[in-house]
């Protein structure tokens, strides 16, 4: 008998994006409320989200959907992320002249297909969610169809994610020949030694997940569709996909193949430096703060995979913390950029930002604490982030890691100050508009006065987070 | 006790600092400044009733509050004895001297100056508070934000690479301090430092942490050959930023070497201690010769700051009583004098925007009563006997001579060399004949730097003459604490 109430989200949430279409084909001039009733539909979603924090773990549909604590826990964060950013980008979509219906509908099948990865059990499942929300995140990335960049990203985005799907699948049917199972659960029972094809199996999904990621060496292709594609896509794929992805990326490391971990660990923690290092170093050189923020990404990747490598359930929390933060910071700081508008026109250079604090005091007192979270200084929310991935790190006595790890923070401090100093140490160039949307100020507050005030009670995230356990 | 004293010196600058954040802008901004003024006197009675209270004859930590904070790993605890209530108060003295500074030498944003100097004090009291390590770390860094924005936003022409660079090398240094602090955590299952006091850390791990903490003060105080950053952040920082920094920020590293490095690693500090020798003479002598070059008055200061240091560092790591006591009492009297050395610097720079020495001279006839004060923190600085500058180089090399007999002779070198820079620069800029003309007609002290000055001023001298308040207030826990030292040593000799 299939508990069909603990999917009650995913159905639903399919069953507004076909109601919301026939909406948009049959009625005229309805892309306002079709915008509206997306945010909505995802506020629903929430709730009946947080019933699932009670159940116990649940396998369903020939043990291939998994409900848990952390797929529930992940959910939320997908949709409370998906609601801010909605809520956020609606008047940068009616500036920018995309405001159609396709797009909210676009973003919630993309959300749907997060949904589906984060509680897959099974190989395929997990690739159908991934398609799901792959496939859609192509025509989001070029949705400013007239815009030279937008398309380019979007093809960029796409010839490169089928390359890695395509890597991804090869890995899937390995595993499937040499475990003779595509079930998560059953691939762990039926692996008794160490074979190669195997390890080249999970290299091969790996190199898939990385390039979701985006981890060094697969990052090529996030600088470049970051910065070409409307800003409202971008904030999308700092946060939605990479908390999906580190999802899978967990539970596809430390379901079947934990026994393995001689062999993969390796892999993970090359992947953490390089990006660490990687991001803090080419973020130096950036101009545009899109651009910026996609190294700066990298980076915040490379942290959280920190924690993956360790191969403890404190690792595993320790990064599910740090995306969470993560999500807020970015939230904080996108939400600033779409505040840099001017006669119609959004600016998204650093030197637009030159002397903002003389014009726009509070903006800029925002920027100022969401930059120096991003950097890591406490008593900021970021630095707790990555407090506890070093906590994790160290208890396994990884220390290289964790130095390397802090020092690419002081690295990424640098190019995080030169923002600040352009806000704050140059002179005034623009003064923005200032009638900007209810729902974008409520998602800069919001988020900046979490990361703000975080320290006061820190452990209330962790208390969560600590329920979540893998081995 | 159950009034949080501690708490509520952390807690009252950052509520008024929010206080202020909600005030208008105005173009005088006097409420802002009288709330200020208000918060950081209110603060600085409570430290005077604090020290009142305190218990001068145990040597055990006192006012302890703990809370549970993180998961129970950590703990915010905060607690004083006679080493942290001296930096206590000496926080909540200079802050409202900030404040009054603040009159003359910020043209602009004054509110948000405010807000920041006001931060910083919080962060600071904190510093010399907690209890915890992970606690410490977090009000250590967090007084990078206030400072590089004092730095940058009201800093002089090169305010943003001095801001940089201050920013990054206190960074550098201080993220080794955390992989420590957790590395410790994990050895021992606390950070807790009353109970790392009791557990105390396996020897061989010591080495490693204690370089790591070294790390971090050692930008921070700062040692040879990492000091660069502090003569461009002083140079570049307004008036009221220099004093903090001066004053307070490099006091911070010198109670950590303290409190931490010789307190959690005594044997890796005894292991060390010649190394801190050489670093420190090398400071002293060295950047004494480079005070005696420098054409840029705050520069020369900053300078002969890092020497003072140089001696504050060397006297810690003796493990004398006297080495140590002399240490604490030099960086208070150093607290004292370079804040106001860079005062005064100020109300010259206020006057005319120039700090070159080769633009002053014959003062002494405009400015009579600038002249007087400013002759009584050189010769302070000098370390004349009558000043406080006196006791604690005087502590610092009888522990030294203990030690080791050609580490002091060096030292003493040092203090010869100190009053060459300072007496010179003293009479290159009071003294001879006015070559410059603009000078006639500048005025003498305005009612709120004499305030300041003479403050000060009569600090100095009253502990100069009569230290006895301060060495009872340290007394008892510096030969606690070196009695633990030495027990550590001898059980560790023992079991080798």
């Amino acid at each position: 008998m299939i508990n069909l109430e603990l999917v009650f989200s995913e159905i639903f949430l399919s069953l507004s994006i076909m109601a919301l279409l026939l909406i948009g084909v049959y009625k005229k001039n309805s892309t306002n409320m079709i915008y509206n009733l997306s945010v909505v539909s995802l506020l629903i979603m929430l709730i009946l989200n947080l019933n699932l924090f009670n159940s116990k773990d649940v396998t369903l549909f020939g043990n291939g959907y998994k409900i848990d604590f952390m797929s529930s826990f992940m959910k939320f964060l997908i949709t409370i992320s998906g609601i801010f950013v909605m809520l956020s980008s609606s008047k940068y979509l009616k500036v920018t002249k995309i405001f159609k219906i396709e797009y909210p509908i676009l973003l919630l099948s993309s959300i749907l297909g997060m949904l589906i990865m984060i509680s897959s059990n099974d190989l395929i499942v997990f690739y159908m969610g991934l398609e799901l929300q792959s496939l859609a995140l192509y025509v989001l990335a070029s949705f400013d169809r007239n815009n030279k960049l937008s398309s380019e990203s979007g093809l960029k985005y796409f010839v490169l994610s089928a390359l890695s799907s395509g890597l991804l699948l090869y890995g899937c049917s390995l595993i499937y020949g040499f475990a003779g199972s595509t079930n998560f659960d059953e691939i762990s029972a039926n692996i008794d030694q160490v074979q190669y094809g195997l390890t080249l199996g999970i290299v091969f999904i790996l190199v898939g997940l990385a390039f979701k990621i985006s981890a060094v060496p697969f990052h090529m292709w996030a600088p470049d569709v970051y910065e070409g594609s409307p800003t409202s896509v971008t904030i999308f794929f700092a946060i939605l996909p990479k908390i999906a992805a580190l999802t899978v990326l967990i539970r596809f490391l430390y379901v079947p193949f934990i026994n393995l971990i001689e062999q993969w660990q390796v892999i993970i923690i090359f992947l953490s430096i390089a990006s660490m290092i990687f991001g803090a170093v080419a973020a130096i050189g950036q101009k545009n703060l899109k651009r910026l923020m996609a190294y700066s990404s990298i980076s915040h990747m490379g942290f959280a995979l920190a924690g993956l490598s360790v191969g403890s359930n404190e690792g595993i929390q320790s990064s599910i913390t740090y995306v969470s933060i993560y999500l807020f910071m970015n939230l904080a700081f996108f939400s600033c950029l779409f505040m840099l508008r001017k006669e119609e026109k959004y600016f998204e250079n650093i030197d637009d930002l030159s002397g903002l604090s003389k014009n726009h005091p509070m903006l800029s007192l925002s920027l100022l604490i969401v930059l120096f979270s991003l950097a890591g200084i406490p008593p900021l929310a970021g630095f707790f982030a990555k407090f506890y991935i070093f906590l994790a790190v160290i208890e396994k006595e990884m220390y290289f890691l964790a130095i390397i790890g802090l020092l690419s923070t002081v690295v990424a401090a640098f190019y995080y100050l030169r923002i600040i100093k352009t806000i704050y140490f140059d002179d005034a160039k623009h003064k923005y508009d200032l009638n900007h949307n209810l729902g974008l100020k409520l998602s800069l507050t919001f988020s900046t006065i979490i990361i703000l005030i975080y320290f006061i009670y820190p452990s209330y995230l962790l208390e969560i987070v600590s329920k979540i356990t893998i081995l | 006790m159950n009034f949080p004293i501690l708490s509520s010196l952390i807690l009252l600058p950052f509520i008024g600092s929010l206080f202020i954040f909600f005030i208008r802008a105005t173009e005088k901004n006097y409420t802002a400044k009288y709330v200020a003024l208000f918060i950081t006197t209110a603060n600085l009675i409570l430290s005077l009733y604090l020290w009142v209270i305190f218990d001068k004859n145990i040597s055990a930590f006192q006012f302890i509050e703990e809370k549970n904070w993180l998961l129970g790993i950590i703990n915010y605890k905060v607690g004083i004895d006679g080493i942290s209530i001296l930096f206590v108060l000496l926080t909540t003295f200079i802050t409202p001297i900030c404040i009054i500074s603040v009159n003359s030498t910020i043209k602009y944003r004054i509110k948000d100056f405010l807000i920041a100097i006001l931060l910083m004090e919080s962060l600071m009291i904190g510093v010399f508070c907690s209890l915890d390590l992970v606690i410490f770390y977090l009000f250590f860094e967090g007084g990078l934000i206030p400072m590089f924005l004092i730095i940058g936003i009201w800093g002089g022409d090169r305010r943003v690479y001095s801001a940089f660079k201050f920013f990054l090398y206190t960074l550098l240094g201080s993220v080794l301090m955390l992989v420590a602090i957790i590395s410790i955590y994990w050895i021992t299952g606390t950070t807790d430092v009353e109970q790392l006091y009791e557990i105390g850390i396996a020897e061989n791990y010591q080495n490693l942490l204690w370089l790591a903490f070294f790390s971090s003060f050692a930008v921070k105080t700062p040692m040879w050959p990492v000091h660069t950053w502090l003569p461009d952040a002083h140079v570049e920082a307004p008036t009221a930023g220099s004093v903090l920094l001066a004053a307070i920020l490099l006091k911070m590293a010198g109670y950590g070497f303290i409190r931490f490095s010789i307190g959690l690693f005594p044997l890796a500090s005894a292991y060390f201690a010649p190394l801190v020798f050489v670093l420190s003479i090398i400071a002293i002598i060295y950047t004494s010769l480079v005070a005696l070059m420098q054409d840029d008055m705050k520069k020369l200061i900053a300078y002969s700051s890092v020497a003072h240091m140089g001696f504050v560092t060397l006297g810690i790591f003796t493990m004398t009583q006297q080495g140590i006591e002399g240490s604490i009492f030099q960086m208070i009297s150093h607290g004292l004098i370079s804040a106001a050395l860079f005062l005064c610097v100020g109300v010259l720079y206020e006057r005319k925007h120039t700090r070159l020495i080769n633009n002053y001279g014959g003062i002494v006839s405009i400015m009579p009563r600038y002249s007087v004060v400013f002759m009584i923190f050189t010769l302070g600085a000098v370390g004349l006997p009558g000043t406080t500058g006196f006791i604690g180089e005087f502590l610092i090399l009888i522990g030294a001579f203990k030690k080791n007999f050609l580490v002091a002779i060096l030292a003493s070198i040092g203090v010869i060399l100190s009053a060459a820079y300072m007496l010179w620069l003293y009479r290159r800029v009071i003294f001879g004949e006015i070559t410059n003309i603009n000078l006639k007609g500048m005025l003498d002290l305005k009612r709120s730097e004499s305030i300041i000055l003479y403050s000060i001023a009569i600090l100095t001298l009253l502990f100069g003459f009569y230290p006895d308040p301060l060495f009872k207030t340290i007394s008892f826990s510096v030969s606690n604490f070196i009695e633990n030292y030495n027990q550590n040593l001898a059980i560790s000799i023992v079991s080798k």
